[in-house]
């Protein structure tokens, strides 16, 4: 087994271990750091598939700047044990056999499609595997400048909707 | 480099995917259902990175990127709805946030 396979499944093991985490945690806290650790086996296949730029904005935004709000919000909110109330009936008889449903599906049609049989390195793939981070950026301020232009925007109103969710009453 | 098929990939995507739908059905708690929205984000993330590999192409890391510009907007707004939450109803469980107003 090569090593790139050997790293895909352990990296694979730990983010899937970190979502069942997620699920099976009772403090928000816990939660909050499984889910970092999704994130960091996620950036290292981002790596794995020749992704670097995205693979350190991972890591900076989503595990850097995200995560710390939710765990900044996690503390501020003291939000300790979960209550456990009555679970609903729909959710316990319906939600979790649709959820397990939609996963076989997804899984099922991916792992039989034409696509899921390319190997990464394949024709096509650009030449030695990684995208270069300087062609990304050239798409990123050409092409599609308008959407980068139009995001910065999106921010702004996130900045200002979140003043004023916070804003004291008066 | 990497010789792993790009159903792998897709597979391990529908499985996180799968694992955060769980996760926003049976939690209670406001913030962990948000973390999961986070998770399902994320693994339709690796969808697209791998399926950029496979076509040679940028456009899908494009996305990517866009997508994470999204969520952080996303979580600001959403973490401040949460504290507006806790302010009003002095409760994280949404079972007890039924009403859209009270």
């Amino acid at each position: 087994m090569s090593i790139p396979f050997l790293l895909f499944f352990i990296c694979a093991f730990i983010s899937v271990l970190g979502a069942v985490l997620l699920i099976l945690a009772r403090e928000p806290i816990h939660s909050a750091l499984s889910l970092i650790l999704v994130m960091m086996s996620l950036a290292v296949l981002y790596l794995l598939l020749g992704a670097e730029f995205i693979a350190a904005v991972q890591i900076i935004v989503y595990a850097g700047a995200i995560m710390v709000l939710f765990v900044f919000v996690i503390m501020l909110l003291n939000a300790g044990f979960e209550e456990r109330t009555d679970w609903s009936k729909i959710a316990k008889v319906v939600g979790l056999p649709f959820s397990f449903f939609l996963l076989l599906a997804i899984a099922h049609f991916l792992s039989r499609s034409d696509i899921g049989r390319v190997v990464a390195n394949g024709a096509g793939a650009p030449s030695n595997g990684a995208v270069s981070t300087r062609a990304l950026s050239m798409a990123l301020f050409q092409q599609y400048l308008f959407p980068f232009e139009a995001t910065s925007i999106l921010i702004l109103v996130a900045i200002l909707g979140a003043w004023i969710l916070g804003r004291k009453d008066e | 480099m990497s010789v792993v098929p790009i159903s792998y990939y897709l597979v391990l995507s529908a499985v996180l995917f799968g694992l955060g739908a769980v996760a926003v059905v049976f939690k209670r708690n406001i913030i962990t259902i948000f973390m999961a929205i986070e998770l399902m984000l994320n693994a339709v993330n690796l969808a697209f990175v791998a399926f950029a590999r496979a076509h040679g192409q940028l456009d899908g890391l494009v996305f990517v990127f866009f997508v994470i510009v999204v969520a952080a907007a996303e979580a600001t707004v959403g973490l401040a709805i949460v504290i507006t939450i806790m302010h009003n109803r002095q409760t994280l469980n949404v079972e007890r946030v039924n009403l859209l107003k009270f």
